[in-house]
């Protein structure tokens, strides 16, 4: 089968893990959009892998996974903390910067 | 001619379509929960579609570390900041969701028309590459030799993360913390200045009927302890007060016995008799040898 196929798919899942950052408020949200992201990233070095005939592409599916699985840890102990300080995990009450 | 459908396209055309259906009910479902789950079904889809590229190795890892262990603290993190959050659908910047639709829409066909025929020839497919070791040996040959330095630092990434959480999720302290030998000096002092008793607390609960918290436990004399319930559940107002309440059982159950005991005297041999028995037995055992 056509691998341009998998190519397109990791681009729909891509292109909708970037709608779903810029449209969504909850923070949450906004984050599993970055791992469908990183999903369809990882889709696309697999088939990558395959095309190519050899295992590096899925080598850095893996790190892809491995980062991912750290930052989670590290973005949602971040969001947890803003949620105490201001009581909201909407993206748009973190503004104390703003002035 | 018939076209060729192998497995990989059988589970492309399945599994692919969930995925971009998941994903669009991920970004436009209210409650984050159902979010959640959309993106749990779009990762074990991504994971078939792995399976079907010929990476076992990635198919279980996905799984393993996707849909088990990242989603799990998603939902997690859902449970402590309140899971009936739901997204107000309030536009904060005015035209940000068209323009963020219109921008996603040009996104995604210069992604198809630049990538996505970017590959004009056919699979090799991995046969050769993993050759007879397997797919994770052969993967584990790579990553021992030539990714060896990248490996040692997701290693470093890995600890500096789980530091990182442990720092940012520990709340502030209010005020120190009382340990053993405070609450020592402290429970002494409290003993000589008011009298108060320096040894722990009564435990809650009617001897053999009921050891639940909000069962006050009862004094010898029959009335109830005040220092054996919790005094946020006194305040709360499901603590059972009425002594009688808590005696009746017992008071039935005694008079159960008493009653037992009247029906049967004189059927049953008392406990004078047994012993008055006891000891003819003994006696004839005596006389026989």
């Amino acid at each position: 089968m056509n691998p341009n196929a998998f190519i397109i798919l990791s681009a729909i899942l891509f292109s909708i893990g970037v709608l779903g950052f810029l449209v969504r408020r909850n923070a949450i949200i906004a984050f599993m959009s970055i791992e469908l992201m990183l999903n369809a990233a990882n889709l696309s070095l697999a088939t990558f892998a395959n095309v190519h005939g050899n295992l590096d592409g899925q080598i850095a599916a893996f790190f892809v996974m491995v980062v991912a699985a750290a930052e989670v840890v590290v973005g949602l102990a971040i969001i947890v903390t803003i949620f105490r300080t201001r009581r909201s995990a909407s993206v748009d009450d973190e503004n104390l910067l703003k002035h | 001619m018939i076209p060729l459908v192998t497995a990989q396209a059988v589970a492309f055309w399945v599994l692919g379509p969930l995925t971009v259906i998941a994903g669009i009910g991920m970004v436009t479902s209210r409650k984050p929960v159902h979010s959640a789950l959309c993106l749990a079904g779009l990762m074990v889809c991504l994971a078939g579609l792995y399976a079907s590229l010929d990476a076992p190795f990635l198919f279980v890892a996905q799984i393993i570390v996707y849909t088990g262990a990242v989603m799990m603290l998603f939902v997690f993190t859902m449970m402590v900041i309140g899971i009936d959050t739901v997204d107000e659908m309030i536009e904060t910047i005015k035209g940000q969701r068209i323009a963020a639709i219109v921008g996603v829409v040009g996104l995604l066909a210069l992604l198809i028309l630049a990538v996505g025929h970017g590959i004009v020839s056919d699979s090799v497919g991995l046969d050769q590459a993993v050759g007879t070791e397997g797919n994770v040996k052969s993967i584990a040959y790579l990553v021992f030799s030539k990714y060896v330095f990248p490996f040692e630092a997701t290693a470093a990434l890995l600890i500096t993360a789980a530091l990182a959480a442990m720092v940012l999720a520990h709340g502030e302290q209010l005020f120190k913390k009382e340990r053993q030998p405070e609450r020592i000096v402290r429970r002494t002092k409290e003993f000589g200045e008011l009298g108060t008793q320096p040894g722990p607390l009564p435990n809650p609960g009617v001897y053999a009927r009921h050891n639940s918290v909000d069962n006050p436990s009862l004094l010898p004399d029959g009335s109830i302890a005040e220092d054996s319930i919790i005094p946020t559940l006194a305040d709360r107002g499901i603590v059972v007060v009425d002594r009688d309440r808590l005696v009746t059982p017992t008071m039935r159950a005694n008079k159960a016995i008493v009653d037992v005991r009247d029906d049967q005297k004189g059927v049953v041999p008392s406990d004078e008799q047994i012993a008055s028995d006891k000891a003819d037995e003994n006696g004839t055992k005596e006389v026989n040898r």
